[in-house]
């Protein structure tokens, strides 16, 4: 069965109303839930293009309900009108988006160097450290993924002090590798599990040394791996906002602690802070759209085979 | 009617943290031992002169030397240097020291250890010592606003603990939100059978179902329970009017209060499961359910009969890591109701993050932090535990 186009059973197609009920229903339910994704998205691009009263009287429909504005883009600096002004508001946003970009990037690429390679050892090599063996290795890695960010959060905060590290992007870098770590290692176990020992041991065979093999001949085929667990890493980095908003305060703020800390002054800006809300989902977005095949096979790593 | 055990996918599954040994088992890196068990003949790589030993065993040595005499110095003169910084770089240093003292002592087995030290050493440093560290603070009454400093108070914190309500509450607070996973995974089942049917457009779908989870939760706080919930202007509050809600606060009394939260919480997060759930039923053999129909049984049966237990050990990961990740639920009842009204939505991460950033009380967040810590520890080992006797029973 592997060709599965529009393939009905029998018993289907030989009572065509219920055929034509189930294929309602069905497209009815997908309609519904993707109203439920997409309109609070649709309701924050919406807005950032509102007036106070559009936002008041509860408009939905640009052109039709309302006269769409770039209000809320003006306020960040970034309409068209504004973007060569100079903004202090537009700075302080770009400040806070490349910190959010070097913070993700750089914990993800981190995780994903030391995590494919203890991934690789323990799949490959047996290991006994004192009395830790793989197995145990194996799950004191994985058992990180179970400690909540509030118990390291505060010992954190007193060590980061002392060592200087305290509101620095490097600082944010360590604490989030450590928690993208574990699930690194279990979608990169998972891959190089899949791939036979024999190429490696033809490799050697040929005289590789055993980082030869690794770097020639595993690493390319592990690469969408690789992609997979860097991207499912960048996602939980860059909407990371628990260490984030303990561990920062002027120089390495992200954008979610950005974005949180307006809501509470004088009022909502509406238009304003849907320009915002909508800046710091856009980067996700467009990487989930584009690379959903990678994103979907980081997640389902491990859980069927 | 009768599975077909080969078609299982739930064989392939578990929450496998602990692995079966890997296929080649020839070398053991041991510590203590410098026998080498690379199989006769693995070539002269592996013979080692003393003289590189002797190189490697001192590189470590001088290395470990530098490491503690940086701590010391840094005991003994700590108001010249401003930082701990400089242990730090020590402990770096002495990790390359490590890794390269271990290639030049064991040769091919000093090359494999290497794959495993980065990380090693890195967890070791960022979760051993902190935890510790936490430890300690916890017994400690420390509160950053005053100027009295640390002070070991035993265990006074976990006395105040034992008696405070609010933490309590948090606590019945994560049974609360734990539960509303079970709804979610009915949800995520359903989301995931209906991008499993014939359809036409299933890439769309599938990319539209998943964007939830890509969104960063504060600003999904923001869009949906600042905005959408809003209660004089709001979609969705004018939605509840038109259903006959009269005064649709969402968070203003408890019970609705915490079932807003819960909602937010699943709708960032149904896409999680909903994607473990639908790659198991991809995986799942069409065989068994084509056997299943001929054997005359409908959609219902089929579902109840075939596909659902077929498909339990997946739905066991998804579940279980979907509520170790609910277990760290903090940011969006920070952001939307601050754990208000009156503490009534709020899980233990938020409670804690209160208690530091509002009382700046130090040591007895800690004291929360750690004992919340021991506690899922334990829930989650049973949960593990309870799961894998679970899944060995129905299948």
């Amino acid at each position: 069965m592997s060709v599965q186009t529009t393939n009905y059973t029998v018993s289907e197609i030989s009572s065509p109303a219920s055929f034509i009920t189930s294929r309602v229903f069905i497209y009815g339910a997908l309609v519904v839930w993707a109203f439920i994704c997409l309109f609070p998205i649709y309701w924050t691009i919406t807005t950032s293009f509102k007036s106070a009263v559009d936002v008041t009287q509860g408009h939905l429909i640009p052109f039709v309900d309302f006269q769409p504005d770039w209000k809320g883009w003006r306020s960040l600096g970034l309409s068209p009108d504004s973007i060569f002004e100079t903004s202090t508001v537009r700075d302080e946003f770009l400040k806070r988006f490349m910190n959010s970009v070097i913070t993700s990037v750089g914990a993800s690429s981190l995780a994903i160097i030391i995590g494919s390679l203890a991934a690789y050892g323990l799949t490959r090599y047996r290991y006994k450290f004192a009395w830790f063996r793989n197995e145990d290795i194996s799950f004191f890695f994985l058992s990180q993924l179970i400690l909540p960010p509030v118990v390291l959060a505060l010992p954190f905060l007193v060590l980061y002090r002392e060592v200087g590290l305290l509101d620095t992007r490097l600082g944010l870098i360590l604490l989030y590798t450590l928690m993208v770590l574990p699930i690194v290692i279990w979608i990169m176990r998972d891959q190089f599990n899949s791939i036979p020992v024999e190429l490696e041991e033809a490799a050697l065979v040929d005289g590789l040394s055993i980082w030869g093999a690794f770097f020639r001949i595993v690493m390319p085929i592990a690469l969408p791996g690789m992609v997979a667990a860097f991207i499912l890493a960048m996602v939980l980095c860059w909407n990371e906002y628990f260490f984030a908003a303990l561990l920062t305060s002027t120089d390495a703020k992200t954008i979610p602690v950005m974005v949180a800390s307006q809501t509470g002054s004088q009022g909502i800006n509406w238009w304003s802070m849907a320009a915002l809300a909508t800046a710091a989902i856009a980067p996700l977005a467009v990487i989930g759209i584009a690379l959903e095949r990678y994103l979907i096979m980081g997640m389902t790593a491990g859980a069927v085979k | 009617m009768n599975r077909g055990p080969a078609a299982a996918p739930g064989h392939a599954f578990q929450l496998r943290l602990r692995e079966e040994p890997p296929k080649r088992a020839e070398f053991v890196a041991d510590q203590t031992s410098t026998a080498n068990q690379w199989p006769a003949g693995a070539g002269a790589y592996d013979l080692i002169s003393p003289a590189r030993k002797r190189l490697g065993w001192t590189l470590m040595a001088a290395a470990t030397l530098g490491l503690l005499a940086t701590i010391v110095f840094e005991i003994l003169y700590r108001a010249e240097t401003e930082t701990w910084r400089p242990a730090v770089y020590a402990y770096v240093l002495w990790g390359v020291a490590l890794g390269i003292g271990q290639v030049l002592t064991r040769g091919e087995d000093g090359q494999r250890a290497l794959f495993l030290l980065p990380a090693l050493l890195f967890t070791i440093a960022m979760v051993i010592f902190p935890t510790l560290f936490g430890f300690y603070i916890a017994l400690t009454d420390w509160n950053l606003s005053s100027f009295s400093g640390r002070k070991f108070n035993g265990l006074d914190n976990f006395w105040q603990m034992l008696g405070d309500p609010y933490y309590r509450n948090a606590l019945f607070n994560m049974v609360l939100y734990v539960l509303a996973v079970a709804v979610e995974y009915v949800i995520a089942f359903g989301l995931a059978l209906l991008l499993n049917a014939q359809i036409r457009a299933r890439k769309f779908f599938r990319v539209v179902f998943l964007m939830p989870l890509m969104l960063s939760p504060v600003a999904v706080s923001w869009m949906i329970g600042k905005s959408l919930m809003e209660y004089r202007f709001g979609p969705a509050a004018t939605l509840a009017r038109h259903l006959g809600w009269d005064n649709p606060a969402f968070f203003s009394d408890p019970i609705t209060a915490r079932i807003s939260i819960m909602i937010l919480d699943a709708w960032t997060f149904i896409p999680f499961m909903m994607i473990m759930l639908l790659a198991g039923l991809q995986a799942m053999s069409r065989e068994v359910l084509e056997a299943a129909r001929v054997d005359g049984a409908n959609a219902w049966q089929t579902f109840w009969q075939v596909t659902f237990p077929l498909m339990l050990p997946v739905s066991v990961t998804a579940v279980i890591l979907r509520i170790i990740f609910k277990l760290k639920l903090a940011d969006i009842i920070i952001t939307v109701t601050s754990g208000g009204p009156g503490g009534a939505t709020d899980s233990v991460s938020s409670f804690i993050y209160r208690e530091y950033r509002d009382r700046s009380n130090v040591g007895y967040g800690t004291m929360l932090a750690m004992a919340y810590l021991v506690i899922i520890v334990v829930f989650v080992t049973w949960l593990l535990k309870i799961a894998n006797r679970f899944v060995r029973n129905v299948n």
